[in-house]
């Protein structure tokens, strides 16, 4: 059999169902044999969105995403995509075209060494220099992108090992005997935690983007409500207990609530899962709650004991570890902790100044409007709103780039998980400088009508920092004013063949939103916002979770 | 504080430039590392020692782990056999070299070249006897010197 032909069977052994990307010279034959198969093919118009249109749907489905490019310049374009994905343990796997083996090393036409390139951004790559490696290293490269932490996996494919003739016989198994993720959770370290759980007084779970990932979120939910212990996310786990549920804090770091901030800080334990104790999640570091024993269950072990001392670490999957330590806990009373967490909650809600046009208000009534929607955001100033406002109600509703923050991921995200759900309603809350960086995606979403609306908070400014500016640099406004408010989104939206609508006022906000949900096919919201709105509370740089302010 | 790590990986290209570019990314001081064979033909032996305080060498130990071509990570401790091979090209007039090969001699190692005017050395030992060696080669000129990373085997049990 061609190996190209057998590329992309293995692929739908796989069970892949979409593959995102842009043909070339060196792929051209997997492209070739992709023409006669049943998979789903969506040629972007950038590989970058094909790398992050990949990374949205496994965000979104919680399989794995694929993508493939050519060599050279097809490749090197993936690189933000799969860092992207990185940082933020998504599984997706990137087949990059390569220059014939005979030509590597030799500067070849559209030669680029991409595995050396993503060596650092990649779970782990492979560059197939014989044929007969072929279908373990694709077997491999889906075993190691999908299990354990999850991660990238980039394959580079020579164009002459495509070419080749092979058997097809895909490995059942893989053998990698310096893999093997430790699931279980050690029993004395879960009974060790239990016995702290049992003995705190202020417990606090922080649960982090890992939780989604092991699909942990109704063993967390179990266990809080056990306990009974409140529960603040990070930025990635927004979505892991819905943020209505009582014992919801929202999510805590440099933007996050009060509440969440205030109970890390007073806590007397924190049972952290999944997460990674980020910068932008403990503030200063040295002076993250001061009072807490920290219990850390990750499946990662070198992210335990990295950023933050722990007093029980625990080896396992979010998933099973939560399940058997709910059974080891008992229920206890916590009245004054309690109290005193709910009056937080009561006395310091998310707020801003209502007059003018707020972009927060689009958010609160896109919440309202559309509340499961599946969220997608870029970075700035939208995507603080949008994790402050946007109220989560399940697991990978919420997707954004926590660890890299990448502008111009949320559009391709959301194009991602549109194709992964194609019946709900999928948005970017989207900033204008974030927003042209893959506005290209508006022509992908048009020609295979994925319907995903994209609400554009135009403040003309790359409005954050634009804020650090005005914060801490005296108000010297160094290249920040982008002028989105002359460029008329909603024009381009119709040049691409998309819906364009502009929205200058709050009043007009509710039909622009209710018009939008109703329409199957893409459309673009420019809404008019107040470029001075700012993003707060807020944690200064170098200040504890506890010095958080609010908006003078 | 040096620490020596002995890591245990598959035989395949490309896991030397991921153990390399690990230690760049994350910042990890290399002090030596030496690759080579092993008793198993598809597996290497890197040893290398690490300066760093506990907690950077518990990070080098588990991003080591993580690699997925590397299969074992060991710290080498106290109880264990170290060894280093140094290559020196020293000075040696007619009237130096009795003393040279008497140096020779006490450190047990070898000259392995000899021409008009200079020998070749060999010598093999722990780091610390390395170093006095060529410290004492010094006073005599050192025209060049080629000093290998350390291998490390932990000793078996004697009881
Ligand atoms: C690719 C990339 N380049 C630069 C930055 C630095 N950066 C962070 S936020 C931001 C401004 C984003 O502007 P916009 O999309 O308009 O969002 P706003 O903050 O105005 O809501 C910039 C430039 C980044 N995060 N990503
Ligand atoms: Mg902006």
């Amino acid at each position: 059999m061609r190996a190209a032909d057998a590329i992309v069977k293995a692929l739908e052994m796989e069970g892949i169902e979409v593959v995102f990307g842009i043909p070339g010279g060196a792929i051209i034959e997997v492209y070739d044999a992709l023409y006669d198969s049943g998979i789903q093919h969506i040629t972007t118009r950038h590989e970058q969105g094909a790398t992050h249109a990949a990374d949205g749907y496994a965000r979104a489905s919680g399989k794995v995403g694929v993508a493939f490019v050519t060599s050279g310049p097809g490749a090197t374009n993936t690189v933000t995509g799969i860092a992207t994905a990185y940082m933020d343990s998504s599984p997706i796997v990137v087949f990059t075209g390569q220059v014939p083996t005979s030509m590597i090393g030799n500067d070849a036409f559209q030669e680029a060494d991409i595995t050396g390139i993503t060596m650092p951004v990649t779970k782990h790559n492979y560059l197939v220099t014989d044929a007969k490696d072929l279908l373990h290293t694709i077997k491999e490269a889906f075993y190691i992108a999908s299990t354990g932490r999850p991660g990238p996996v980039l394959v580079d494919l020579p164009k002459d090992v495509t070419t080749a003739d092979i058997d097809f016989n895909y490995p059942k198994r893989v053998s990698l005997p310096g893999y093997k993720p430790k699931l279980e959770g050690h029993p004395k370290q879960i009974a060790r935690a239990a016995e702290l759980i049992m003995k705190a007084e202020r417990p606090v779970i922080l649960a982090g983007g890992g939780v989604i990932l092991s699909n942990a979120s109704k063993e967390l939910v179990e266990l809080a409500e056990t306990i009974p212990a409140f529960v603040v996310t990070t930025l990635m786990g927004k979505g892991s207990i819905p943020e209505t549920h009582p014992l919801s804090l929202g999510f805590a770091g440099m933007h996050g609530t009060k509440y969440a901030n205030y109970a890390l800080s007073e806590s007397d334990l924190i049972i952290a899962v999944g997460c990674r104790f980020s910068d932008r999640t403990t503030g200063n570091v040295a002076m993250f709650a001061p009072n807490a024993k920290i219990i850390h269950i990750d499946v990662d072990p070198a992210e335990i004991g990295k950023n933050v001392n722990v007093d029980v670490p625990i080896v396992g999957d979010a998933k099973k570890v939560l399940a058997k330590l709910k059974k080891a806990v008992e229920y206890k009373q916590r009245k004054e902790w309690e109290d005193r967490v709910n009056d937080w909650k009561r006395k310091y809600p998310l707020k801003y100044k209502k007059e003018g046009f707020k972009p927060q208000y689009v958010i609160e009534r896109a919440c309202e409007i559309m509340p499961d929607a599946i969220v997608t955001t870029e970075v700035g100033q939208n995507q603080m709103w949008a994790a402050q406002f946007f109220k989560v109600k399940y697991p990978r509703q919420f997707i954004t780039s926590g660890g890299l923050g990448t502008m111009g991921f949320g559009f391709p995200a959301a194009m991602g998980a549109q194709v992964a759900f194609p019946e709900k309603t999928v948005i970017d809350i989207a900033g204008d400088g974030s927003f042209f960086m893959n506005i290209q995606e508006l022509a992908t979403c048009v020609n295979y009508e994925i319907p995903v609306k994209v609400l554009v908070l135009n403040n003309g400014y790359l409005g954050m920092v634009r804020q650090w500016q005005e914060l801490f640099y005296k108000e010297r406004y160094s290249a920040t004013c982008i002028g989105c408010e002359k460029t008329g989104f909603e024009a381009i939206a119709r040049g691409f063949g998309a819906i364009g609508i502009t929205v200058e006022k709050p009043s007009e906000v509710d039909d622009a939103l209710k018009e939008a949900k109703e329409i199957d096919a893409p459309v673009v919201i420019d809404f008019r916002v107040d470029y001075q709105a700012n993003v707060f509370p807020m944690v200064p740089p170098g200040a504890s979770l506890k010095e958080i302010i609010d908006e003078e | 504080m040096k620490h020596t790590i002995a890591v245990l990986v598959e035989n395949k290209p490309g896991v030397l430039a991921r153990v390399a570019g690990l230690f760049r990314r994350r910042g990890f001081n290399i002090e030596s590392l030496t690759v080579g064979t092993t008793e198993k033909e598809d597996l290497s032996r890197m040893t290398i020692v690490v300066e760093g305080d506990d907690k950077v060498v518990e990070q080098v130990i588990k991003q080591l782990n993580k690699l997925i071509e590397t299969i074992k990570v060991s710290e080498i401790s106290e109880s264990s056999v170290e060894r280093e091979l140094c290559l020196i090209r020293v000075h040696a007039p007619p009237e130096k070299r009795g003393e040279i090969v008497e140096l020779t001699n006490i450190f047990r190692a070898r000259i392995v070249d000899v021409s008009r005017n200079s020998f070749i050395i060999e010598v093999t030992g722990d780091e610390d006897k390395v170093s006095a060696f060529i410290d004492l080669m010094r006073q005599y000129g050192i025209k060049e010197l080629a000093r290998t990373g350390k291998v490390a085997m932990v000793r078996g049990n004697k009881k």
